[in-house]
């Protein structure tokens, strides 16, 4: 191992603290469904192993922006994005770049739990044996057991792997969506008021689990709680009638935004 | 609790600060549940007294055709008429054309004591035994021709206007000039039931047997195995063509004007009269490419045509109600639109689909008008061994004994009806069997 210089080494720390990496870049994004405009010209950048929170009053385009990320607004009949967005340096929205391989980098949680009416184990298998990530039994075992264990679900569900999948409570088969993401390898993770549908318990345990991916994992998450957002993002972008209205440090945020209608908005004074 | 609450002042105190009850109607509504249900249950009665008596009808008229009138006595293979210059071992067509039906009247006659040389009572005694007993004897013989000149005791069938009399469905009061059946053929019935020549065994030739002008001899296979074959051509064809044509429509074709028009003629199509199939039928297979006529092939490919409207309906319908969460979680995970239809929105899609093409089936299997067109209703007495042979089908058979005059084709026309409302309970059963397997998984 060569020796830094001391030098070299707070040097490189600096370079660290300055050098901001994105993970996703979003210029100009503009959603359109038919005639109606959703969004407008949004720059928004998603940071590395940083979770970033989505905020706003009902209908301002969190859930729109957040599926222009991994185009699953591609599904929706009539809908049109303009602009550019990055995922580390690719177009995704090249004509050249697979949907399905997007998909299997940046995955999805949803606001009402989906899981597959399937076991357990097969919940969790069916992303990795799709994309032919594990080549024998034992390896998708094991990528079941990680995923589930990553999702905080494995000791609860270890013995009924083969029972079904929608016999579990709301909130574990919320948990149950986020192992099923997870176990794919995605290098960003969407969630969409994944916490809406849960339990205050449940919801402690699922932004816990939020706050241990972000370890591995760029997380963009859609919430209607300030304190959630508080509690689980480092980033905050605040939505306003398909406006992005301003995005910061979270703590800057909810202390000091630095636009009005943030204010207005954390104050509860509208939305 | 409420006893103390009564006590005069707190009466008084809550009076004061109850709310008055509001009338929000709940009489009303109550009594419009109540009117609901009783409508309800009238119309399920309605049906029910109806089924019913469809029911009673057919199997109280039909359940006899399922016994036939056999006659047991000894039999004299007399060589005298059957070869009578002993010519077989150089003419085997000898013991084809023998005249088997007068070895039959005569131990019948022998039995009932007619004297060889009254003639209108052998004619009498003739009238009695079925015509398939030439056929019969002839098999007998021509199997074992070593039986020629000894007795052997053979079971035969009646004459389907004895077999009539013997069930009592011949009314005896009419005057016997009108009657197909003599009294003295009564008396001699009578005498052979006493002595036990004459009884009723359980027709298995109902089930065995092809066309035949004699009604105790005619039976519905024929039918059964054309039907059988047709159902098969069109649960091959129909149903993954109707399911892929949907899962394209409903899953992967844009929606536009185009689209939009064929879901609307596959709509009309499904209204279509069933009889513009036949013709449509008739003009493209038998006359256009050339298949043969009456053959279960053109009636499978023209039963396929008519079930295809119905199957897409169902499972266009049943992909529908897929939640579309279940498409969301597929493809937010990286499955393709094909693997997320084939895993999970299909599977979950199946138990409707099923439904679809069971009562798309059971129509089908109903179905007479386009069979008539495309020369399905003729007069088949052997077993269709592939669908390119002639063949009848079940409701065709059904509509060809209705029209016939015999009391015992009268009975058999319901025995027949039995049979195809058996098959049809069988496919609805087998259907509802699918659907729980389908369903169980969650
Ligand atoms: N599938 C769609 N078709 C047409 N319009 C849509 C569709 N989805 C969303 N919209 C419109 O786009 C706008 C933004 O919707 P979006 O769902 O992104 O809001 P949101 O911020 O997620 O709201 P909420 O907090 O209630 O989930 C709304 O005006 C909505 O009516
Ligand atoms: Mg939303």
């Amino acid at each position: 191992m060569n020796m830094m210089s001391e030098a070299a080494v707070e040097k490189a720390l600096d370079k660290k603290m300055n050098d901001i990496s994105y993970k996703m870049i979003g210029k100009d994004v503009s959603v359109y469904y038919g005639d109606k405009r959703a969004l407008y010209d949004v720059n928004l950048n998603v940071r590395q192993n940083t979770v970033t929170a989505l905020i706003g009053p009902s209908g301002c385009g969190k859930s729109t922006f957040l599926r222009t990320l991994n185009r699953m607004n591609d599904t929706i009949e009539g809908c049109r994005v303009t602009g550019r967005i990055t995922l580390d340096t690719d177009d995704i929205y090249d004509p050249n770049i697979d949907v399905v391989e997007l998909r299997a980098r940046v995955g999805m949680v949803f606001q009402k739990p989906n899981p597959f009416p399937k076991s357990i184990y097969e919940n969790v298998a069916y992303g990795p044996r799709i994309h032919g990530l594990a080549k024998a039994k034992a390896d998708m075992d094991a990528i079941v057991e990680s995923s589930l264990q990553k999702a905080g679900l494995w000791n609860e569900v270890k013995d009924r792997l083969l029972e079904g999948g929608t016999g579990l409570s709301g909130g574990q088969q919320q948990r149950l969506c986020i192992a099923r993401a997870v176990a794919v390898s995605p290098e960003v993770i969407l969630m969409d008021e994944p916490c809406s549908a849960l339990d205050p318990i449940a919801t402690a345990k699922v932004e816990e689990l939020i706050h241990e991916l972000r370890a591995n994992f760029t997380i963009v998450i859609v919430t209607h709680s300030m304190q959630q957002a508080a509690r689980v993002s480092q980033r905050t972008a605040m939505f306003h009638l398909g406006n992005l209205v301003e995005e910061n440090d979270t703590d800057k945020m909810f202390t000091n935004p630095d636009d009005q209608r943030t204010q207005d908005y954390i104050m509860g004074r509208f939305g | 609790m409420s006893q103390v609450s009564t006590s005069p002042t707190t009466a008084a105190l809550g009076a004061a600060s109850k709310p008055e009850r509001r009338d929000i109607g709940l009489r009303g509504r109550y009594a419009a549940e109540r009117r609901f249900r009783l409508y309800g249950m009238a119309a399920i009665a309605f049906g029910l007294i109806f089924l019913f008596l469809l029911l009673f009808s057919v199997v109280s008229k039909g359940y006899t055709a399922f016994q036939q009138s056999m006659i047991t006595i000894p039999v004299e293979f007399s060589e005298q008429i059957i070869d009578k210059d002993n010519e077989r071992a150089t003419n085997p067509q000898k013991l084809v054309s023998a005249n088997y039906p007068v070895v039959a009247r005569n131990a019948l006659a022998k039995v009932l004591g007619v004297g060889e040389d009254d003639r209108a009572g052998l004619r009498a005694v003739n009238g009695m035994i079925s015509d398939s007993v030439r056929t019969q004897l002839r098999d007998l013989v021509t199997a074992n021709p070593s039986i020629i000149g000894t007795t052997q005791t053979v079971t035969f069938l009646a004459h389907g206007d004895l077999d009539s009399a013997f069930k009592g469905q011949i009314d005896l009061a009419v005057p016997e000039n009108n009657r197909k059946i003599s009294d003295k053929q009564i008396g001699w019935m009578n005498q052979l039931a006493e002595s036990g020549a004459l009884s009723k065994h359980f027709n298995t030739g109902i089930f065995l047997n092809g066309a035949s002008s004699r009604p105790e001899a005619a039976g519905v296979a024929v039918a059964a195995v054309g039907s059988l074959y047709m159902m098969l051509i069109v649960l091959v064809l129909a149903l993954p063509i109707g399911v892929a044509a949907s899962i394209y429509l409903e899953e992967f074709a844009p929606k536009n004007r185009f689209t939009d028009l064929i879901e609307v003629n596959i709509n009309n199509l499904a209204a279509v009269p069933s009889i513009v199939y036949g013709l449509l039928g008739l003009a493209v297979f038998v006359n256009f490419a050339g298949f043969p006529r009456s053959a279960s092939l053109v009636g499978g490919l023209v039963l396929t045509l008519m079930t295809l409207p119905t199957i897409i309906i169902a499972t266009r319908s049943a992909l529908k109600a897929v939640p579309p969460s279940i498409r969301s979680a597929a493809l937010g995970l990286g499955a393709s639109k094909m693997q997320t239809v084939f895993h999970h929105v299909l599977p979950l899609a199946m138990p409707g689909i099923l439904t679809g093409t069971i009562i798309g089936l059971a129509h089908a299997l109903g179905e007479t008008a386009p069979l008539l067109l495309i020369g399905m209703v003729a007069f088949v007495a052997d077993i269709p061994s592939t669908p390119l042979e002639p063949a009848t089908a079940l409701p065709v058979q059904i509509y060809m004994w209705a029209n016939e005059a015999e009391r015992a084709f009268v009975e058999r026309t319901s025995g027949a009806i039995i049979l195809l409302l058996v098959f049809l309970i069988l496919m609805n059963v087998g259907a509802i069997l699918l659907r729980r397997r389908f369903e169980r998984r969650w």
